[in-house]
């Protein structure tokens, strides 16, 4: 009895109000999922092929994310202008992809065309990550958190403005490329090859991230940098060093998703592009616990998929009309919640103790 | 201070010729990059002196000028001819980049990717001659004469120098805001005296050179005779200065009246827009400045203000009323209030940058969602809402900016009022030690989550008010005003202002607001200016342009404590500060 009541003194009106919350979450979420499964309007291929389409979409915010990952796990900051890496790719290839598209290089070479536009996408937003820390960054170290991220806030809306101000404020088109134009059907599900292409291409990325990080004497230096700055730097590590080479690495990732990202959609290239799924990559990162590489993977899979079978399946079932107009309140509704009740993530265990 | 003099000298030790073609180069770089992002072209527009120089010209000379002036200052101490000297190789080697930006516009047609590198752009960079070669000569020699001029500058004494930069910067800012002075001289005093001064709006040579004249005697003059004027103002008594500063006040009071009638339409417009900054600078200022709480969501509180005043007093379909706009005002703040306490609610146990992007995320939340086909049955999703109607006393409807400038001017004192209250209360330091550090205030037996909730809604309210009369104003609602560059606008004022510094805030609105709609030139690249000035602010003044006395004795105290410790404690003072972001008790 006595320990109950001390036990009721701790809990306070807000933890109280965060309870409630969390179970008209669950039970609206459930509510809308029983609705639309019942009323029996999608069948199991809708499901399958929404999923598919969510994974590749899921894949490329996966990318972006390792890069807000890994500098915070090395820097614990957030690099909010981490979005615009990524747009600074994405908007400065789209001129030499339709340049290859008119020569016809793209459509007689495809795999060495994308391959070309991916190193060199990859190349502008490592040199656009590692001047934004060199310029940014570096010179705040140590101080006060808000600092940094202000900075970084300005850094982002510079980065924008700087590339209306080199290629315009049009909107801008990724060529299409035929060999990624067509279907194929397994069982009763026809999947665009362009998905399947996307999502391998991530993968292989990301395993070759993974290979750098838990393989190479320079993952090795990193990890040591992200678990002790002090040690590391006794241990005869040159801690600028393994930070500039953490933002390489982000921006590179961040560029070849940038050319993944104008296969899938080839639309709406421009200077604010990158605002979006920088978000997105964000709350990616902290879903899968920020810090952690492969949380960052898992929780951009994730969001894709819940992002793409979330408004038909929830908000369907709730009564709300046009849902997929919701779809990116989904996701910042998603960041929210998981900021909220598990700001460590899916697999930020590590990080929370380590921080503590 | 000590530290910063031995900086100052072990960097002079290492001034040597590669740091010159260093500092040549980036201000090459700077001068390219402005000239291909469009800014040199957009600002040749707009000529400073009518004929003869152009905004354009300005900003293709200053980096190399300031960069000079830098290096210069740097090497202080050595001969003049080498300083002199110096200044011109800076001045050369800026030339360098912008010479290869002019080659590859006249031989690729690099253009369809850079949109800005045109002829245009290099016709402006050859100053218009027909041989390129000529062009390049004369940029060479122009950019040169600058760096040598900036240079030079290190050399004169400290009084001449700070009377040329005030007669500059007086006739440059005089330029700039040639059409307003145009406007107001012309209805005072006729257009022969205007058109003897200006040329269609532009000042003439000998304007330009008479401000300057002014300027520039007027600077020596004060630097003469000032201090002993302000010591002979000190020395009045007691009630004397009371009165002097009474009747300083009542002339403001009295201008702050009469200023929409003074200025006209247009630029009543402007000053109402910087009135509706000012209010929502101030509100932020609540969250950001006194208690800490990055909220980069504040446009929701703008957003549920206007709505909430549009659905009351249109006579659309939309329509729950219509109410009288002076009992939709309270109402507006109530449910802005509102909004900020329930948004306020899941963020209280988040700290810092988890907290900035989660109200980032609510910002985003509400743009979506009036946008939606979900409540366009309420609120008309992209259409908005139209006809709302004006404000009224009796049978007189307050419909011109001249109007609604005095209920902006009111709600503005209102809420100074309540910050300059707020900012020296009991909650006020409340917020501040919240702001320094969340465990110790805590531990000093602070209620966190009440402050924290306090903070958010009182913040909240400001926000709520301008988003009524802004809406009010322009008779209409529609769901783009409420984007996040609204909520970026009011971080920029507070920030680059000065945090927690009510005049910093009000300098800022009219600097970042007010300046860019008198400048159309400007408003392209108002974000990219913003941005840069966020970074730079950062980076070298974290106190802002006119910070609070408190403000600047911490940072600097932090400063200090971080360049003595080193980086290795100040890490770990961060980590204290930071460690768990969202810490679940």
């Amino acid at each position: 009895m006595e320990d109950l009541r001390r036990r009721l003194d701790g809990v306070s009106w807000v933890d109280l109000f965060l309870w409630g919350l969390r179970i008209v979450i669950i039970l609206l979420i459930a509510v809308g999922a029983f609705n639309t499964l019942t009323s029996g309007k999608y069948t199991i291929t809708t499901w399958i092929s929404l999923s598919i389409s969510g994974l590749a979409q899921g894949s490329i915010y996966a990318l972006i994310a390792l890069g807000y990952t890994l500098v915070y796990g090395i820097l614990l900051m957030i690099n909010f202008a981490h979005g615009e890496v990524f747009m600074s790719g994405a908007f400065t290839t789209v001129f030499i992809a339709n340049y290859f598209n008119q020569t016809g290089f793209l459509n007689t070479y495809p795999l060495l065309a994308i391959l070309i536009l991916m190193v060199i996408a990859a190349l502008v937003s490592m040199s656009v990550a590692v001047l934004l820390e060199r310029i940014a960054y570096r010179p705040l170290r140590g101080a006060p958190r808000l600092v940094p991220l202000i900075t970084a806030i300005g850094a982002s809306f510079f980065l924008q403005y700087s590339f209306r101000g080199f290629y315009g404020s049009g909107f801008q088109t990724y060529p299409t490329v035929t060999a990624l134009s067509g279907t194929f059907t397994v069982g009763k599900v026809t999947i665009p090859v362009v998905q399947v292409v996307v999502f391998f291409a991530a993968i292989a990325l990301m395993s070759g991230l993974y290979w750098l990080v838990e393989r190479t004497k320079m993952g090795k230096s990193m990890r040591a940098v992200s678990e002790d700055k002090e040690v590391a730097a006794l241990m005869g590590i040159d801690i600028n060093r393994v930070i500039v080479f953490t933002f390489a690495i982000g921006g590179l990732l961040a560029g070849a998703a940038g050319v993944i990202n104008g296969l899938y959609r080839p639309q709406g290239v421009y200077f604010f592009m990158g605002f979006i799924p920088g978000i997105k990559a964000f709350t990616s990162a902290v879903l899968g616990g920020i810090g952690s590489v492969p949380g960052a993977m898992l929780g951009g899979l994730f969001l894709g998929v819940i992002e793409s079978i979330g408004p038909n399946l929830v908000l369907e079932g709730l009564g709300i009309d046009g849902a997929n107009q919701l779809k990116d309140a989904i996701a910042f509704t998603m960041l929210v919640l998981v900021l909220i009740f598990r700001p460590q993530g899916i697999l930020g265990e590590r990080l929370s103790e380590k921080k503590a | 201070m000590a530290h910063m003099a031995m900086m100052n000298k072990t960097d002079e030790a290492k001034f040597d010729g590669r740091a010159l073609v260093k500092f040549g180069l980036l201000a090459g770089v700077v001068a390219t990059y402005v000239a291909v992002i469009g800014m040199i072209a957009t600002f040749s527009q707009r000529q400073v002196v009518a004929g003869l120089l152009t905004l354009g010209q300005v900003l293709l000379v200053a980096p190399p000028l300031g960069m000079a002036y830098f290096s210069a200052r740097k090497m202080a101490g050595e001969s003049g001819g080498k300083i002199l000297a110096a200044g011109a190789s800076i001045g050369l080697l800026t030339t360098l980049p912008l010479i290869g930006l002019i080659i590859l516009a006249n031989n690729t047609n690099i253009r369809i990717m850079f949109v800005n590198i045109s002829p245009q752009l290099v016709n402006i960079l050859t100053f218009g001659q027909d041989s390129v070669f000529v062009g390049v000569l004369l940029l060479l020699v122009v950019l040169a004469l600058a760096s040598v001029a900036g240079a030079g500058l290190t050399l004169l004494p400290a009084r001449w120098r700070q009377a040329l930069v005030m007669g500059v910067a007086s006739t440059l800012g005089i330029a700039l805001m040639s059409e307003l002075f145009v406007v107001i001289l012309r209805e005072r005093l006729g257009n022969n005296f205007v058109r003897l001064f200006f040329q269609s709006g532009v000042m003439r040579w000998y304007t330009a050179v008479g401000i300057f004249l002014i300027a520039f005697g007027f600077t020596l003059f004060w630097q003469w005779r000032g201090t002993q004027m302000r010591g002979r103002l000190q020395q009045f008594t007691a009630p004397r200065q009371k009165q002097v500063r009474w009747s300083g006040a009542g002339i403001s009071g009295i201008i702050l009246l009469i200023l929409p009638w003074a200025l006209g339409t247009f630029l009543s417009e402007v000053l109402n827009n910087v009135g509706l900054y000012i209010l929502m600078g101030l509100g932020l200022n609540i969250a950001v400045g006194l208690a800490g709480l990055l909220d980069l969501g504040y446009v929701t509180n703008f957003a549920v203000g206007a709505y909430v005043t549009a659905v009351l007093t249109t006579t659309s379909q939309y329509g729950l009323g219509p109410i009288p706009f002076w009992l939709v005002i309270p109402i507006a703040l109530l449910a802005a209030m509102l909004t900020g306490f329930v948004f306020a609610l899941p963020v209280l146990r988040m700290r810092g940058d988890y907290l900035a992007i989660a109200t980032l995320g609510f910002g985003e939340i509400i743009r979506v969602l009036v946008l939606s086909d979900w409540l366009a049955s309420r609120i008309g999703g992209p259409q908005g809402i139209l006809a709302l109607q004006n404000p009224s006393i009796g049978n007189f409807f307050f419909a011109r900016p001249e109007h609604f400038y005095y209920i902006i001017l009111v709600a503005c004192l209102a809420m100074l009022f309540v910050s300059v209250r707020l900012n020296n209360s009991r909650t006020g330091r409340q917020w501040m030690a919240l702001r320094e550090d969340e465990d110790v205030a805590a531990a000093m037996g602070i209620d966190t989550i009440l402050t924290k909730l306090l903070a958010f809604t009182l913040s909240a309210a400001a926000g709520g008010v301008a988003g009524a009369i802004f809406a009010a104003k322009l008779g209409t609602v529609f769901p783009q005003s409420f984007n996040l560059f609204v909520s970026i606008n009011v971080l920029s004022i507070i920030i680059i202002g000065g945090m927690g510094s009510i005049p910093g805030i009000v300098l800022g609105a009219f600097l970042l607001i007010g300046a860019p709609e008198l400048l159309r030139e400007f408003q392209e690249y108002r974000l990219l200016i913003y941005g840069a000035l966020l970074i730079v602010v950062m980076l070298r003044r974290p106190e802002g342009l006119w910070p609070s006395a408190t403000r600047r004795r911490e940072l600097q105290d932090a400063m200090d404590l971080t360049s003595h410790l080193g980086v290795v404690h100040s890490e770990v003072i961060s980590h204290g500060q930071s460690a768990n972001p969202s810490r679940m008790d």
